[in-house]
């Protein structure tokens, strides 16, 4: 058993459900590129300055408080499916996966707080919390980050403020973002309105697994574009004001969902619980957004039952293919996948019978 | 679901892009995939997009197309190199390349004035002068929302920071 395998037991803190307007935002992130002065940065270190620098981190998180009790992950030690594992559970960027050589990661207990060290800067700190809440992610990234100073010195700039590799994140150095379960939107065929409407106000909007990424699951991840030019606090407040009409046009949605349209709904949302109940193979992507109708007829009281949003959320997560093959402890192919894939969904969801 | 390209081999790679505001969908096998270069399509359009960005300034300069060999002292990073990957080589070259960088910076993000959290570490000196600018901006805000009671009492730290930072030169 290789030391990521523990977390599998529990699934992530944040994905609890029962954050704010947790029905519509499943959870939130705030991250933080920072680089040690005196090092290239990542891509340009030469030989041994990785390893150096990758040992002073191991040492340093190790001095900071909120970090004692975390595990510090060397990808030289992790295989290829323990880093898609971390991957899976949003700890690492997909980026970051495809490294083996002396990057690493630090991950707190609680998966509340993880660090990549040596992605595209040398340090990207992330803070998540569940439903709807930036400001207490920023907080505490903000203490962690701070706590860092006390023993390396960032790069720097008066005018720029922290540097950073590519010129978007040089500043703050800060990407905000929300994952948003939005399939009244989707239903409705508003998204694309709404989308539209956000590229105006220099928002990003990106698949579950972030850049280039896939929409699935009717999931949608909001993050700022800009890092330089604003406080972090107004940063963070404008992201928030257009995710509060975009959670408020998904109620609405929702709403119309239930009263106008009830008859189709109920008849999509049970069909979708007969295949995920019924099938022997199943893909990631026609679970995802099977779960997904589920997870809205459980928010609008037409799933009744012990299924609750918070069993639904972890399901996401343990249906991606590194969880499934850690789970049954070994290499899967796509095939066998998607078998064991449908044979969880069929155990998770018999709270509701049919 | 079938590769959009060859329409014969099963989909595995999907793709959504925001093409003039439209979301595009783009479902390809792992074979085409390979050959259209998607898994790294994030990366060469982000370069492409920064190099695309600082061109008009080149040419304003003057119809030379012969690129400058800017070369930071402290990495070897070439600027040109940037342009390709669209990532620079350390923070030096942010003081190397400032020429080119700045005005592509302004594009992207609007400012070139960080105006957030600053390190703890820093000399009181440049704490004085960010403090400044930050104030000076909330100060623009106020005037701009019409508060002139926040605008009056900015305007009142501004005056105290700038007296301040006269006085040591003075002595």
């Amino acid at each position: 058993m290789t030391t990521v395998d523990k977390y599998l037991k529990h699934p992530a803190e944040w994905l609890h459900g029962h954050g704010p307007e947790g029905d519509v935002v499943v959870s939130s992130r705030i991250r933080l590129a920072r680089n040690i002065a005196g090092y290239p940065f990542s891509e340009r270190l030469k030989g041994g300055q990785s390893k150096e620098l990758a040992d002073r981190m191991a040492e340093v998180v190790r001095k900071v408080p909120f970090l004692k009790e975390s595990d510090f992950f060397r990808f030289s030690e992790l295989s290829e499916l323990d880093r898609q594992f971390l991957l899976e559970r949003h700890l690492i960027s997909r980026e970051h996966a495809s490294e083996k050589g002396d990057q690493a990661a630090l991950v707190t207990p609680d998966e509340l707080v993880s660090i990549m060290v040596l992605e595209e800067d040398h340090l990207r700190l992330q803070s998540f919390q569940a439903g709807f809440n930036l400001t207490e992610a920023w907080k505490i990234v903000d203490r962690i980050d701070t706590a860092l100073e006390e023993h390396v010195d960032f790069a720097f700039s008066p005018t720029l403020g922290y540097l950073t590799a590519c010129p978007t994140n040089v500043g703050t150095g800060l990407r905000a973002s929300c994952m948003l379960h939005l399939p009244g939107l989707v239903l409705t065929k508003q998204i694309q309105k709404v989308l539209q409407a956000l590229s105006k106000l220099n928002l990003a909007v990106r698949g579950l697994y972030g850049e280039g990424t896939q929409a699935t699951g009717n999931l949608f991840q909001f993050s700022n574009q800009m890092t330089l030019g604003q406080p972090e606090q107004e940063i963070i407040e404008n992201l928030e004001s257009v995710i509060h009409q975009v959670v408020e046009h998904e109620k609405t949605a929702r709403q119309y969902i239930r009263s106008e349209r009830k008859i189709r709904f109920d008849d999509q949302i049970w069909r979708a619980l007969g295949t995920l109940k019924t099938a022997r193979l199943i893909a990631s992507q026609e679970a995802m957004s099977l779960l997904s109708l589920v997870m809205l007829g459980v928010d609008l009281g037409m799933v009744k039952g012990a299924l609750t949003l918070q069993d639904l959320h972890a399901l996401f997560l343990l249906i991606q293919p590194a969880h499934l093959q850690k789970k049954s402890g070994k290499g899967l192919d796509s095939t066998e996948r998607d078998s064991s894939r449908a044979a969880l969904i069929r155990e998770q969801l018999n709270k509701v019978s049919l | 679901m079938i590769c959009n390209l060859c329409g014969s081999n099963a989909a595995t790679i999907h793709l959504t892009e925001i093409v003039k505001n439209q979301m595009v969908e783009i479902h390809l096998c792992e074979a085409c995939s390979e050959e259209k270069g998607t898994a790294f399509s994030t990366h060469f359009q982000m370069a492409d997009l920064l190099a695309g960005l600082t061109e008009p300034d080149l040419a304003a300069g003057e119809k030379s197309r012969k690129p400058e060999k800017l070369v930071c002292a402290s990495c070897g990073m070439t600027y040109e190199g940037f342009t390709k990957c669209g990532r620079l080589g350390c923070g030096e070259c942010y003081t190397a390349f400032a020429k080119q960088l700045l005005p592509l910076i302004k594009r992207v993000q609007r400012s070139a004035q960080h105006l957030g959290k600053q390190p703890a570490k820093i000399s009181p000196e440049t704490r004085s002068r960010h403090d400044l600018k930050l104030l000076q901006e909330r100060l623009r805000k106020s005037v701009q929302k019409e508060d002139f009671e926040s605008a009056a009492s900015i305007r009142d730290q501004i005056k105290a920071i700038q007296e301040k930072s006269k006085k040591p030169k003075k002595g």
